[in-house]
């Protein structure tokens, strides 16, 4: 299959492991790990469903970040979905939430009570469950990073064209940028470079790296998800540092483009505007989400239905926070696939497929 | 002429006569079934009886490759067949919702007639109810079916060894991400065809070293790795599949990839899996490869000590688990 099998090439990938090996044997410091990112949801998942994790050399060590869109959604957000949804609204919605514990349910068990529940694969589905239930309301669950933002916001565009009154968006939009940079300014952690995400970037373009790069002087690396760019991505890095020059990479330069998406961008800036967002188990991060503009409430569902989004309790126990920034390795959580696993998640690392959670328990559990 | 099914076709009176003699007696009405008796009279069998029994809820009931009629047939006669059974007789059960356009309980109807002649075996009773309009979802069907025991097989997973191997009949997946396909209706060229069909030949081929055959089963729901891992739990054994050997067919793997979701988890409702002494499969696998349902048959992994552990060597050459799906992963599939 062209464009696929390529970048899943045994031959390739065993030639990309051999150069690792080469460049971390000359970056190697004794007692030093060399710490890289992984931002995006996606990368965690395939970095561990090809095993890459256990290929690398010692000093190499791949930490998995916030980067996983349900991971990062507060709880008060899932209490919101859910009062809507016992308010007879119908919830349409990406299949992952619908097992996000809330404060005392998940959507799942909604439905099981006779809540309308729909899953969906792409947001246009809601648009149609809107004409088919014309006399209902219809709320999506707008969470996600800049990729997510994009098709949630076109479907707006779609919505105002039809004319469709009875379809609304709970909104809880992130922004990799921010993230990153408040990644970097944390004293705890220490990460050498990042492996930045391939689908935020085909929308956000190189050019919203180059403030970060240039202020801290950091490898970001964009790659794509097979197997073979991650690899080619982790070299490409390994590169940069040992040659002592950190700068910013496009290796997706089949998909992203320097500018990004201009008509996503030009969407965003007319539906949206920044503000302070919440981040499970991070905190508040300064302009790091995209929220509605007042304009638009007839599309905020939290504003059309009066429904507030609190700040959730997660569990005390729950170390997804640690996780999430990269201080400890799932399997580190004491929790770990004990009271906690995706059947009975306490942690959205672990109830999401894009979680680090899920992902070491499906593919890396002992 | 109606073109609908309406609720007095299940009533008992001259609309259910009629639906019966129009559509069940014309196509199966021979043997056991002439006359309509209320039970079937069935000749003496040899040796033990397999007897299972399924029910087949898919949605929607018509996708790439097959319809629910199919899928009631070979499901059936599949697992008596895996169970090293040869499949003879079957009952069929419908449950019809009004509403129903008679056309298309035609075409199942058919399928169910052409699958039960390529399986040799025979449709010897049945029942047709008729729910009212949104109490079932078009069709619900249930099969169930008595076979004989093929004697030589003496078949358990506690009987799997280490240094065993793997084999599998052919492209994995398929019938899960058509149905998906044409549930979601994502339309591509080429794209996933459902792989429903018979089991009972490739059962009947692998007999000849039945004795080195330790455990067969269709790969349904769950797919490969629910067997797999059912087959190694609470055991000294494990399994390491290498991924470059899993047979695949483009057009599922692209939606597969498109969705994220893990052909490893996604069910086949034309496909076995049978573990046998390595000398055995390769014996196996030349046989299959010359029957049409076993042209792309392959070794996929091998018995190891991890136990209760199915691993899987990836092309980066890493190893991971390969774990069971959690659940909702496609809802009503077969």
């Amino acid at each position: 299959m062209k464009y696929l099998d390529e970048y899943k090439n045994q031959g390739a990938a065993e030639q990309i492991s051999k150069q690792i090996k080469l460049l971390s044997d000359k970056l190697y410091v004794k007692d030093k790990k060399i710490n890289i990112m992984e931002v995006c949801g996606s990368h965690t998942m395939a970095i561990a469903r090809y095993a890459i994790r256990e290929l690398l050399p010692e000093n190499i060590s791949l930490i998995s970040g916030p980067g996983c869109p349900v991971c990062v959604t507060d709880t008060g957000y899932i209490d919101a979905a859910i009062e809507l949804a016992e308010k007879g609204v119908i919830i349409t919605t990406f299949g992952d939430m619908i097992n996000v514990p809330g404060t005392k349910k998940t959507l799942a068990i909604c439905r099981s009570e006779g809540c309308k529940v729909e899953i969906c694969y792409s947001p246009l589905n809601a648009i149609e469950i809107a004409e088919k239930n014309i006399n209902k309301e219809v709320v999506f669950l707008a969470i996600g990073f800049e990729t997510t933002m994009a098709p949630n916001i076109a479907m707006l565009e779609i919505a105002s064209k039809k004319n469709l009154k009875n379809i609304s968006i709970l909104t809880a939009f992130k922004l990799i940028p921010p993230a990153l940079e408040a990644l970097s300014m944390d004293p705890e952690i220490s990460i050498d470079a990042f492996l930045c995400p391939a689908h935020v970037s085909a929308i956000i373009g190189v050019k919203a790296y180059e403030p970060f790069v240039q202020k801290h002087k950091i490898p970001c690396l964009i790659a794509s998800f097979e197997p073979v760019d991650i690899m080619l991505g982790i070299q490409g890095i390994l590169q940069q540092l040992a040659d002592k020059d950190p700068h910013l990479e496009n290796q997706y330069a089949r998909v992203v483009k320097y500018n990004g998406n201009e008509i996503a961008q030009q969407l965003f800036n007319k539906y949206l505007e920044e503000y302070d967002a919440s981040w499970r188990g991070i905190g508040k991060i300064p302009k790091s989400g995209l929220k509605l503009k007042k304009e638009f409430a007839y599309f905020d569902a939290s504003a059309k239905h009066d429904v507030k989004i609190a700040v959730g309790k997660p569990n005390k126990a729950c170390r997804c926070g640690d996780v999430l920034k990269g201080k400890i390795n799932p399997s580190e959580c004491p929790m770990f696939a004990k009271k906690c696993t995706p059947m009975n998640p306490v942690g959205p690392c672990m109830v999401s497929s894009e979680g680090s959670c899920a992902a070491y328990y499906k593919y890396l559990r002992k | 002429m109606l073109k609908n099914i309406q609720l007095a076709h299940g009533g008992g009176g001259k609309l259910s006569a009629e639906l019966i003699e129009n559509e069940i007696v014309s196509r199966f009405g021979e043997g056991p079934l002439k006359g309509l008796p209320d039970a079937a009279s069935l000749d003496e069998i040899n040796g033990k009886i397999i007897f299972s029994t399924d029910s087949y809820v898919v949605q929607p009931i018509e996708f790439e490759g097959g319809n629910i009629g199919n899928l009631a047939v070979h499901g059936t006669v599949n697992d008596i067949s895996v169970a090293g059974g040869k499949a003879k007789w079957l009952s069929l059960a419908l449950i019809l919702e009004e509403g129903l356009e008679i056309k298309v309980l035609r075409r199942i109807l058919d399928t169910i007639k052409k699958s039960a002649n390529e399986c040799g075996v025979k449709i010897v009773t049945g029942d047709t109810k008729v729910v009212a309009k949104g109490q079932c979802d078009s069709i619900y069907i249930n099969t169930s079916g008595i076979g004989e025991a093929l004697p030589e097989f003496n078949l358990s997973r506690h009987f799997i060894k280490k240094g065993d191997k793997i084999l599998v009949s052919g492209n994995i997946g398929d019938h899960g991400m058509a149905v998906l396909a044409s549930r979601e209706g994502i339309n591509i060229e080429n794209g996933p065809k459902s792989d429903t069909g018979t089991v009972h030949r490739l059962v009947q081929s692998a007999y000849k070293y039945a004795k080195d055959v330790r455990f067969m089963r269709d790969p349904t729901r769950g797919g490969v790795a629910t067997v797999l891992n059912e087959a190694v739990s609470n055991t000294e054994i494990g399994v390491l599949l290498e991924s470059s050997k899993i047979p695949l067919d483009p057009g599922t793997s692209a939606i597969a990839e498109l969705l994220g979701i893990e052909l490893l988890n996604v069910a086949c409702e034309g496909r076995m899996l049978l573990i046998a002494s390595p000398e055995a499969t390769d014996k196996i696998l030349t046989d299959w490869k010359k029957l049409p349902e076993g042209k792309n048959a392959a070794i996929i992994g091998e018995i190891n000590a991890d136990k209760e552990r199915v691993s899987i060597k990836t092309i980066t050459g890493g190893i991971r688990l390969v774990d069971v799906p959690m659940g909702e992963l496609l809802p009503r599939i077969c």
